[in-house]
């Protein structure tokens, strides 16, 4: 866009006598334009959009444009690597390689094993440059190139994909020390573990790594994160720690004994760093409170479900047992109710009986104190044996009530006249309704 | 047109993006590195991988393999059924699929009865947007295996014509085989990115004809290059000139040789025809290569084998016709943008038809020779025409892949990317031999806003110019006989077939056209250059600005929007 194109024809020359404002003297307009659709393609399309969609004119395109390059050129600026060399480092002597910390030494203690292939190529290059035998000599410092072959050895090791892993497995520089337990006191228990696990993340063979989470993970997170630990697939290994194999072809026997050494001290490293991951995650899991939470809400559920169905049961049982009682309580009084009938109809069975026996006597009494009809004589047996016989017929044919009405009438009666009028009336009575035929009381008509 | 639909693509951080091109004959898929694209060939080394499937015994093969099935087994092989996609019953031309699976009507859709389950099991129907789903994930797969990560996002080139309904078919049939379509570009320009994107390309202010020319189609386009943003100004699509024509009118003199040496005919039977119609194209193939071609098939019809030399010359004597098509295509879709072909500056071949040598040939006798024939006989800096596209896409999808599908989407937008065009040429008047002269300094059909600048000499002697700028009045075609004054060297002479009898010459002339403004520079130093600027606004207002190259201050001045 910005491209000048250059024309040959040269330009006329300003007659005289022109004049214009400031040089410059409008004098038409454009002509009417095409409403066309551009193709959305292409590298200029895509700055025709972005000037659009922002309003922005071509200069100003042009300048935020350049502007962003330039951003970019100062990022990369910041990303290489320029960090204080140590000056005991720079005394180092190249046979001890392997104690050096070869991140160090092309300055990228910050990136260690996440630093990229590209970054250790420049890194190497910027010192190399730096510290090249060559430019010490030019200072007057022969066979000063120690320090310049710890670098070329750092990158031989570092741009070596397999001898790059065996370094970074015993790199402890990027380990990260559990939180003591006086620091997990402090509340930063989640932020201090995640870092020792990111750390340990950086040995698996599998990606990506799940994270400890923080306090308000959830409980699935938090089950894939111990999970995934437990069965953590690593692939550190020791090799870098090995002990020289001594390469001479005279002892066989003794470079078959070292390499044995190293093959059992790499598994027992192993085995140990295996042993000590899982103590890292017992410890960690230990003090989880996450896991406890889970725990007591697992807890909770199921506690929730027995304690109402116990409930229910319960509710259920109180219901049968005062179903129960009510039937009881009703069978009892029922049961009384009916005793106390028994009783009150026996009492008047008895009490009528009495009152029968007691009217009977008065009837029997009657005709006694009436002597039996005889007039003022002695009654003879006969005589008494027929009105007393009569008397019973007559109670026998009449119930209790007119017994009693009949003995409440003939009560107190003395003189015989009147008992018998008493007498004869019921016998009337009892004849009339059908139940003595005239004539069966003779004595007492 | 960037289609994001329900399920939202992966970031584009993680996109793994090609481009891709679906023809109806062959299809291409393309991904770029550093920058550059390049064409990926599929299992069977194939970088144009033929656009069939075919199921054998419940196998599917696709491209190459599946084409081969064309002879044996043509009832389970579906061929050129991109052209279906999207389209009812009524509306496909099955003539391509006589000798394939046959297209058939059912629920509304296109599908195709094929035996794609095993041998004893019956034959089902498949619908064409369910084959290109299919076909789709075969070539995504392809494109997989070849980057050892799964393709996630792709561009696809469409024709001009495809239509809505046609395209939104496409984005879901990708979707189904697991790819997000970050968007649909079309054909001519993708292979006009293509060309654009090499590394040595400048951008210019151009008009270019891309001429598609398939296997069962052809499309030619007039794009409008302006600052590297494109604008068709016409298109063309033709069905009946193309890479099958060829093929037939091969098939036909082979057929009458054949008839000549056996008398039976080898189009009679169906099986002899497919092997008729494998060879030919080969055959065909070879003779954009070489100048001669060994035509063979054994036990071509009857147990007879037939064997015969074809040179390039009888090919094209034979195939006259249809390159006489193709010519009048181009022609006629130029006439159709309002342009002459004076005005073409570029011509990009694309589609496998296009590397015969006779059709770039032919367009190089109707062109004038400013003009850049863009195909392998003519040029030998153009690119494979079977790739153009598949490329083009895959710039296009490395542009855009760290794009939110919803930035696509926006961008893509018609507010976006309708705009004016000026109509006119804007230019200075400079001094030419015959005095005023218009110097183009802004082309007609430039998208506007637009900006452009340009160095324009002072008079030798230096001191005060004139900056006059003006609306270049439409070029204008003078015709005229042989026989007159000769021009002086202009913007195009075209004397190639001079030596041939009397021809008249044609030329674009400026002639200027109505004044825009007029700025004036005063004491510019001898030998020194005049740069001049011209910002044209959304809204059609300008603004010059015109300074001495070097020099200090300058003249500025705003013309109103009309």
């Amino acid at each position: 866009m910005a491209s000048v194109a250059t024309v040959t024809l040269p330009l006329p020359v300003l007659p005289e006598g022109w004049t214009g404002e400031k040089d410059f003297k409008a004098l038409g307009q454009l002509s009417s334009a095409v409403e066309r659709s551009i193709e959305p393609v292409g590298p200029h399309f895509l700055a025709h959009a972005r000037r659009a969609r922002h309003r922005r004119t071509f200069s100003e395109d042009d300048r935020i444009q350049a502007q962003e390059k330039a951003k970019n050129v100062e990022e990369v600026d910041d990303g290489e690597i320029s960090e204080p060399e140590d000056p005991m480092m720079l005394q180092r002597e190249a046979k001890d390689w392997k104690t050096q910390d070869h991140y160090k030494i092309l300055g990228l203690s910050k990136y260690r094993h996440k630093a990229t292939e590209d970054q250790i190529k420049k890194a190497h290059r910027k010192k190399v440059l730096k510290h090249h035998p060559d430019k010490k000599a030019a200072q007057g410092r022969t066979d000063d190139d120690q320090f310049f072959k710890c670098i070329q050895k750092a990158c031989d090791i570092l741009l070596d994909p397999i001898k790059r892993r065996q370094f970074d497995s015993v790199d402890e520089e990027a380990d990260v020390d559990p939180p003591t337990k006086k620091e997990q006191k402090s509340g930063n228990y989640y932020k201090l573990w995640s870092k020792v696990f990111k750390a340990e993340g950086r040995f698996s063979k599998t990606h990506p790594v799940p994270t400890f989470g923080d306090v308000n993970s959830t409980q699935e997170h938090v089950e894939e994160f111990y999970n995934f630990w437990y069965n953590f697939d690593s692939w550190r290994t020791f090799e870098y720690l090995d002990e020289d194999v001594p390469d001479d072809n005279e002892n066989r026997d003794q470079k078959r004994h070292v390499e044995r050494k190293n093959a059992n001290a790499r598994k027992k490293k192993k085995a140990e760093d295996n042993a000590r991951l899982r103590k890292l995650l017992d410890d960690a899991s230990a003090g989880d409170e996450r896991i406890k939470k889970f725990r007591q809400e697992a807890n909770a559920k199921k506690n929730a479900k027995r304690i109402a169905k116990e409930k229910a049961e319960k509710e259920a049982e109180e219901a049968a047992k005062a179903q129960a009682q009510r039937e009881a309580e009703a069978k009892a009084a029922e049961a009384e109710k009916a005793k106390a009938d028994k009783n009150a109809s026996k009492k008047a069975k008895e009490d009528a009986k009495n009152a029968a026996k007691k009217n009977k006597r008065v009837l029997k009494g009657s005709v006694k104190d009436a002597n039996y009809f005889a007039g003022a004589g002695e009654a003879s047996a006969a005589q008494i044996d027929s009105v007393l016989g009569d008397v019973d017929l007559v109670q026998g044919k009449i119930d209790n009530e007119e017994l009693a009405s009949l003995a409440g009438k003939l009560n107190g009666l003395k003189v015989a006249d009147e008992i018998k009028g008493v007498w004869s009336g019921e016998v009337k009575r009892l004849v009339d309704a059908g139940k003595l035929k005239d004539g069966d009381v003779k004595t007492l008509a | 047109m960037a289609e994001n639909g329900d399920k939202a693509g992966p970031e584009p951080s993680n996109r793994v993006v090609i481009g891709v091109t679906f023809g109806n004959s062959n299809s291409s898929i393309a991904y770029t590195v550093d920058d550059k694209a390049e064409v990926i060939a599929n299992e069977d080394g194939d970088r144009q991988i033929p656009t069939v499937l075919s199921y054998a015994d419940g196998d599917e093969y696709y491209g190459a393999q599946a084409k081969a099935f064309l002879v044996r087994n043509p009832n389970n092989t579906v061929a050129y059924f991109r052209d279906f996609l999207g389209q009812d019953f009524k509306s496909i031309d099955p003539t391509h699929c006589h000798a394939a699976a046959h297209p058939q009507e059912a629920e509304g859709t296109v599908s195709f009865t094929i035996k794609d389950k095993g041998s004893e099991e019956d034959a089902s129907t498949v619908s064409v947007p369910e084959i290109s789903v299919r076909f789709l994930r075969r070539l995504f797969g392809a494109a997989s295996d070849y980057l050892g990560k799964k393709v996630t996002s792709a561009v696809i080139s469409v024709p001009t014509n495809f239509s809505e309904k046609q395209r939104e078919a496409l984005v879901k049939a990708a979707k189904e085989a697991e790819v997000e379509v970050l968007q649909l570009i079309s054909d001519p320009v993708a292979a006009v990115l293509a060309y654009d994107a090499r590394p040595e390309a400048e951008v210019k202010d151009k008009i270019i004809v891309v001429a598609d020319l398939g296997g069962t189609r052809s499309d030619v386009a007039v794009v409008a290059s302006r600052g590297g943003m494109y604008t068709v100004l016409a298109t063309a699509h033709d069905y009946d000139f193309a890479g099958v024509h060829l093929d037939n009118a091969l098939i036909e003199y082979f057929a009458k040789e054949f008839i000549k040496k056996h008398e039976t005919d080898p189009r009679s039977n169906p099986r002899s025809l497919a092997k008729l119609r494998a060879e030919s194209e080969a055959t065909k193939k070879a003779l954009s290569l070489g100048t001669n071609a060994q035509f063979s098939v054994e036990s071509l019809a009857d147990g007879y084998d037939f064997s015969v030399t074809i040179n390039r010359i009888r090919y094209e004597m034979v195939g006259r016709k249809v390159f006489e098509g193709f010519n009048r295509l181009v022609e006629g879709v130029i006439k159709k943008a309002g342009l002459d072909v004076l005005d073409v500056d570029e011509v990009i071949m694309c589609g496998g038809t296009s590397h015969t040598p006779r059709i770039a040939n032919n367009f190089r006798g109707i062109f004038p020779e400013t003009t850049t024939i863009l195909a392998p006989a003519t040029s030998t800096v153009a690119i494979n025409p079977s790739e153009l596209q598949a490329r083009g896409a895959a710039l296009q999808a490395s542009l855009i892949q760290e794009y939110e599908a919803e930035d696509i989407e926006q961008s893509t937008h018609p507010a976006v990317t309708t705009v004016k065009h000026i109509s006119n040429a804007i230019g200075v008047t400079t001094v030419g031999p015959d005095g005023e002269a218009f110097t183009p300094v802004m082309a007609a059909e430039t998208a506007v806003p637009a900006r452009r600048t340009v160095h324009i000499p002072a008079p030798k002697e230096g001191g005060d110019v004139l900056i006059k700028v003006v609306e270049g009045g439409t070029h204008i075609k003078v015709t005229k006989p042989e026989p007159k004054e000769k021009e002086e060297k202009d913007e195009d002479d075209s004397d190639f077939d001079s030596d041939e009898e009397e021809e008249e010459t044609r030329e674009k002339i400026w002639k200027i056209g109505s004044a825009l403004a007029e700025a004036a520079i005063k004491g510019v130093k001898a030998g020194s250059k005049v740069e001049v600027t011209i910002n044209v606004a959304a809204d059609l207002s300008v603004i010059v600005t015109a300074r001495e190259v070097g020099g200090k201050g300058g003249v500025r001045g705003n013309l109103r929007a009309p």
